[in-house]
């Protein structure tokens, strides 16, 4: 296929040509370009249909401001929407679409939008999809959800890589144009550790798109001898393809780097790309300008462009975006344009240069104090219409416009800590003003010096500033000789017509709209914005904003100064997710814990579940069990019947050592540890400073000043942050050091009739664990299997006759194998958190269910447990009226009559009250069937419940339409006076 | 995101640390008999001022130290970073902590043993 429109020339790699689709259309080009030189090389104009009016766009920028060339690229699970073909670097194969059309780009039906505008204007949704309200879920929402956005995900997972990761420097510099260049250059040079960060992937800014002199040689090629010199220091880190995207506080600045998005797919063992994080003693923002266009009727057509865009494409990719262009401009700038498509033979229609004192041009026909008042052509400019100094018209054909409406300066970085741009008059352009970030400094263009020497002079002098205040010496630095033209500007905005001239192309905004929102009382910038969405697509109003504040200041009768500008924010450019993400994905989204007879319960086929981040064993269902509870009553028949093994490691164990840990323990618990003996166990209960219980656990003293607590799984993270709070910001003085030790030791629970057997085969003989040696609530340090250190501790979950056996958690693999191996003769039988559950809800002990953030040892029936002769945490207020109230929440059993279920969640009714809200007595926590009573039972808590025994109550769930009915018993449905644990 | 030098580990990232809160709240002792009105003074009342705050960190991920820290809510310029058990040093520090209601409150005094609060009193008079 040829390139209709390539010219002589350029930055291109003729040498290297490449093949690529555009809507399953093979075209060439060459490396070097991209995805958009390439198609105005091969006459491509239409490229994609606008968001609400589905009307044909075109290619507008040369930059990563671009928001009409969107497009889909790649195929499967690589298909990435909206990508900037201005931003895409063309390689071999390279697959790209068209997006938000149907059937086609040429032809597509929702184009009538564009018919039915007058309805569509700003705000058109908060008007239009009110009514009726039955609408709003079934028919509003699917429609706009339809109609919304422009391309769509593939809907598979990314296959690739993303990564993140870290960098310092003295000197951040933010823009490889001249300007930041000649700053890294000038710091580099001096010995400062140096990053340069480019979006693009040739260094040189608009360099690479002038025809100019720097130091005597072609701007571009000195720009690529900087690079070089600068690539070539060991100080100096120089990263195309990366753009700042956010400045954070303390210098630290977020950096996107495109690895591998030039490529078809990364190389191995590259991610994609990198979320930098860079921590910056200094930084310079170098980001250049961007230049706006002028808004007329149906400037929206493809071919009409910004003239810098236009030049950049003739003189970096030899690419016309037409055989004949005409050039529309209100300052200096455009006859630039003129000058270059001259010199690379690009026929010139006319300059129309809005300024009556226009300089005379000698390449082409001028029309000074003239503007450009409408444009016509089907998917393309044909024709532009004139409206001449005398008043008269004229028709001018033409393939392209290049549009000059002058220069923006890219300022967004200065906002990112709500610094607020200020306006200078005569460049007619918003300037960084106050609350630029502390340690930022802006050169160039980004600062409004737009001339080639005048940057390159800021960014030596910028970057000696910084240093100086870095206390690095700079011995010389020089500034290479350059073009230094002055701009002569004469704002235009708009050109005043019946039609619609577009300001935010990509979101579809056009100046009636913002008339429209000046109407309706939207005068306010931030209120503008929201109103129309001016500015909310995805340049962030880079190619719009300035026009649409201009317009509402001419309605407002105030100037652009006082009418002010939005601030824009993180980030910069369009970011994907994934690369916020990171590595953090699937099962590396956070860590997974597994308890050290994970391996060997995977071996037994367990079901495993989620508990916090721990997998735990659920049941471990044996041949022939079709439903989990066959499984989980077959364990807690066997484990009350003879013994049964469950792994407890997840339980939090924190160690506590020193003079005054017995005191500290008294102030953190509601009831007294000082006093424990040595070799025994006690139950404690930790409240918060309001008076609710924390949580709750065993914790047995190990030698005189040394404790062992233990917490639930859930809270083993949030009771040692709250332990080590006391300790270092409550109570500094006392000599007492935590540790968790959760990770340490492998812990299992042996339970039932047959326990102890099962232990003596493998505590070592000379630890006699005998009823009288080691009674109920006893802890000691013994060894098991011929002389592995081990804890043992005859505590009990389930009711039964129990141990928790601890050895080092290298052990514990082999620990519950043994275990296994001696319990043979016992039938000894693993089970898992489910029949953990049901034999605790049988014995009533209460867990995370119960203790939820509500409840006080006054509900739990512990009032006792709160001791008033110490003090300790949440003594205080567990004493207030209302939670010692004698009609208060009691914590009681509850037992399903008639076949009924008990489910959690439920609300208790007495049995002939209303059920509404004043008549809630109480709410079901846990529920379990009980294989061992035979019955649906649960724990719960309602009001007087300790008085209220035998009663009959209704458990309403209206959330899953369900109710019950239940009699409220003792929360100890199992040996209530604890004869099987003593036993 | 800040870059807060932990007085222990030196500068790390924000990421890295939790924020505690206000600073300076000292816990009641068990023999004072506060209202409950007080006593929320202590648990539930924090300031939330614009400008410098006198806070409580944690190198959660790190060394699980606590330490103070005066930073300012608007810039988050970190004026200092201060151990446990000890007040600002800065002059910014020390006038946010001096001005704080908290100073005058009986949860507060509660925290101090009785005869030193009473010493203190005397010297004053």
């Amino acid at each position: 296929m040829t390139q209709v429109n390539r010219l002589d020339g350029g930055l291109i790699d003729r040498d290297t040509p490449l093949d690529f689709t555009f809507d399953g259309r093979r075209y060439g080009g060459f490396a070097g370009d991209t995805l958009a030189s390439a198609l105005l090389a091969n006459g491509v104009r239409l490229v994609g249909r606008s968001f609400k009016y589905h009307r044909p766009r075109g290619i507008i920028s040369a930059g990563s401001e671009e928001p009409n060339a969107l497009v889909e690229l790649r195929e499967g699970a690589r298909r990435e929407p909206n990508s900037r073909a201005t931003m895409t670097e063309l390689h071999d194969g390279l697959v790209a679409r068209s997006q938000n059309r149907f059937p086609s780009l040429g032809f597509d039906l929702m184009a009538v939008n564009d018919r039915f505008s007058a309805f569509l204007g700003a705000g058109f949704y908060y008007k239009t999809f009110m009514w009726p309200k039955a609408f709003w879920e079934r028919v509003y929402e699917p429609l706009i959800r339809q109609a919304a956005g422009l391309g769509a995900l593939s809907g598979d997972p990314d296959p690739d890589v993303y990564d993140r990761g870290f960098r310092h420097c003295d000197l951040l510099v933010i823009g490889a144009g001249p300007a930041g260049l000649m700053a890294a250059l000038t710091a580099g040079r001096a010995g400062a550790e140096v990053i340069l960060v480019d979006e693009d992937f040739r260094a040189g800014g608009r360099l690479t798109m002038e025809r100019e002199t720097v130091a005597g040689i072609n701007g571009a090629d000195w720009a690529a001898e900087a690079a070089a010199e600068l690539v070539s220091m060991p100080n100096v880190r120089v990263m195309p393809r990366s753009t700042a995207i956010g400045v954070f506080d303390h210098g630290i600045y977020s950096v996107l780097e495109r690895v591998a998005d030039h490529l078809p797919v990364p190389r191995e063992g590259t991610p994609r790309q990198i979320l930098w994080r860079v921590y910056a003693k200094r930084a310079i923002l170098a980001a250049g300008a961007t230049e706006r266009l002028i808004a007329f009727d149906n400037n929206d057509r493809p071919g009409i462009m910004q003239a810098s865009a236009v030049r950049g494409y003739v003189n970096r990719w030899a690419a016309a975006p037409a055989e004949r262009i005409a050039i529309f401009t209100n300052n200096d700038d455009g006859h630039r344009t003129a000058a270059d498509l001259a010199a690379a033979g690009v026929e010139i229609a006319a300059i129309i240069d809005s300024r009556p004192d226009a300089p005379a041009s000698d390449v082409a026909e001028l029309f000074a104090g003239a503007v450009v008042s409408n444009s016509s052509g089907r998917r393309g400019v044909g024709h532009v219409t004139l409206r001449l100094a005398d008043g008269g018209r004229k028709h001018v054909s033409c393939g392209a416009l290049a549009v000059s409406g002058g220069w923006n300066p890219n300022v967004h970085l200065t906002c990112h800590h709500r610094g607020r741009p200020q306006w200078q008059e005569n460049i007619a352009a918003f300037v960084p003003g106050d609350g630029v970030p502390p340690g930022l400094a802006v050169a160039g263009a980004a600062r409004g010096i737009f001339s080639t020497a005048g940057a390159l002079a800021d960014g030596r002098d910028q970057a000696l500033a910084q240093l100086a205040e870095l206390g690095i010496k700079v011995t010389s630095a020089t500034v290479p000789e350059a073009d230094d033209t002055p701009v002569k500007i004469t704002p235009l905005w708009h050109v005043g017509g019946t039609g619609r001239a577009w300001l935010d192309q990509q979101n579809d905004v056009t100046v009636k709209d913002v008339g429209l929102a000046h109407q309706e009382n939207f005068r306010a910038v931030e209120h503008l914005k929201r109103y129309t969405t001016l500015g909310m697509a995805g340049d962030q109003g880079r190619t719009s904003n300035v026009l649409g504040l201009a317009v509402m200041a001419e309605l407002t009768g105030k100037t652009i100064a006082d009418t002010g500008t939005t601030i824009y924010r993180p980030p910069y450019t369009p970011t994907p997710i994934a690369a916020f993400a990171g590595r953090s994905v699937g099962r590396n989204f956070r860590p997974t814990r597994l308890p050290p007879s994970h391996h060997w319960a995977a071996e037994q086929g367990a079901v495993f579940v989620e508990a916090g981040s721990w997998m735990r064993a659920q049941w471990f269902p044996r041949e022939g069990e079709v439903h989990w509870r066959e499984s989980v009553d077959r364990e807690v028949l066997a484990t009350r019947r003879s013994v049964g093994v469950c792994d407890v490691s997840t339980l939090g164990k924190i160690d506590i050592q020193g003079n005054d840990a017995g005191a500290f323990l008294d102030l953190v618990y509601s009831n007294r540890f000082s006093t424990l003996p040595v070799g025994r166990t006690r139950y404690g209960l930790m409240l918060r400073e309001d008076g609710m219980v924390m949580d709750d656990g065993t914790t047995a003293r190990l030698g005189e000043t040394h404790y062992l607590m233990t917490t639930t799984t859930a809270n083993a993270v949030g009771v040692y942050r709250h332990l080590e709070f006391v300790r270092q910001c409550l109570r500094p003085d006392m000599d007492v050091q935590l540790i968790s030790a959760t990770d340490s030791w492998a812990q299992f629970a042996v339970a039932g009739p047959n326990a102890r057997r099962v232990l003596q085969a493998v505590v070592d003989s000379q630890h006699d664990i005998s009823n009288e040696a080691f009674p109920f609530m006893a802890c000691r340090a013994i060894s098991v299997c011929g002389g592995v250190p081990a804890r043992l501790f005859r505590i009990s979950f389930s009711g039964e006759l129990a141990y928790e056996i601890a050895v080092p958690a290298r052990y514990g693999d082999a620990m519950i194998r043994a275990l296994m191996a001696a319990g043979e003769p016992h039938d000894i039988t693993p089970y898992g958190t489910e029949a953990l559950g049901v034999m605790r809800i049988e014995k009533g002990h209460v867990t995370g269910n119960e203790l939820n953030g509500t409840i006080t040892a006054h509900n739990l029936g512990m009032a006792k447990m709160v001791s008033t002769k110490k003090d300790s945490i949440g003594a205080v207020l567990a004493g207030r009226e209302a939670l010692v109230a004698e009609d208060g929440l009691c914590l009681v059993g509850l037992q399903a009559i008639d076949g009924d279920h008990v489910t959690a969640g439920a609300h208790m009714f007495a049995e002939s009250t209303p059920v509404d809200a004043a008549h809630d007595e109480g709410y079901v926590t846990s529920a379990a069937w009980s294989p061992h009573i035979g019955a649906s039972i649960g724990l719960g808590f309602i009001v007087r419940g300790a008085n209220r025994h035998g009663e009959t109550v209704r458990l309403m769930n209206p959330l899953e339409g369900r109710s019950a009915r239940a009699r409220i018993c003792s929360p100890h449905f199992i040996d209530p006076e604890g004869e099987r644990l003593r036993g | 995101m800040l870059l807060i030098t932990c007085p222990y580990c030196g500068p790390r990232d924000e990421s890295e640390f939790s924020c505690g809160g206000e600073a300076h709240i000292a816990r009641p002792l068990a023999e004072s008999s506060l209202t409950d009105a007080e006593f929320a003074d202590y648990l539930f009342l924090r300031d939330n001022p614009k400008g410098l705050f006198l806070e409580r960190w944690r190198h959660a991920a790190g060394c699980r130290r606590w330490f103070n820290m005066a930073r300012d809510t608007v810039t988050h310029e970190i004026v200092e970073i201060y151990p446990m058990g000890s007040g600002p040093a800065s002059k910014a520090g020390k006038a946010a902590h001096a001005a704080s209601w908290r100073r005058d409150t009986a949860a507060e005094a509660a925290s101090k043993p009785a005869h030193k609060s009473r010493a203190k009193k005397d010297k004053v008079s």
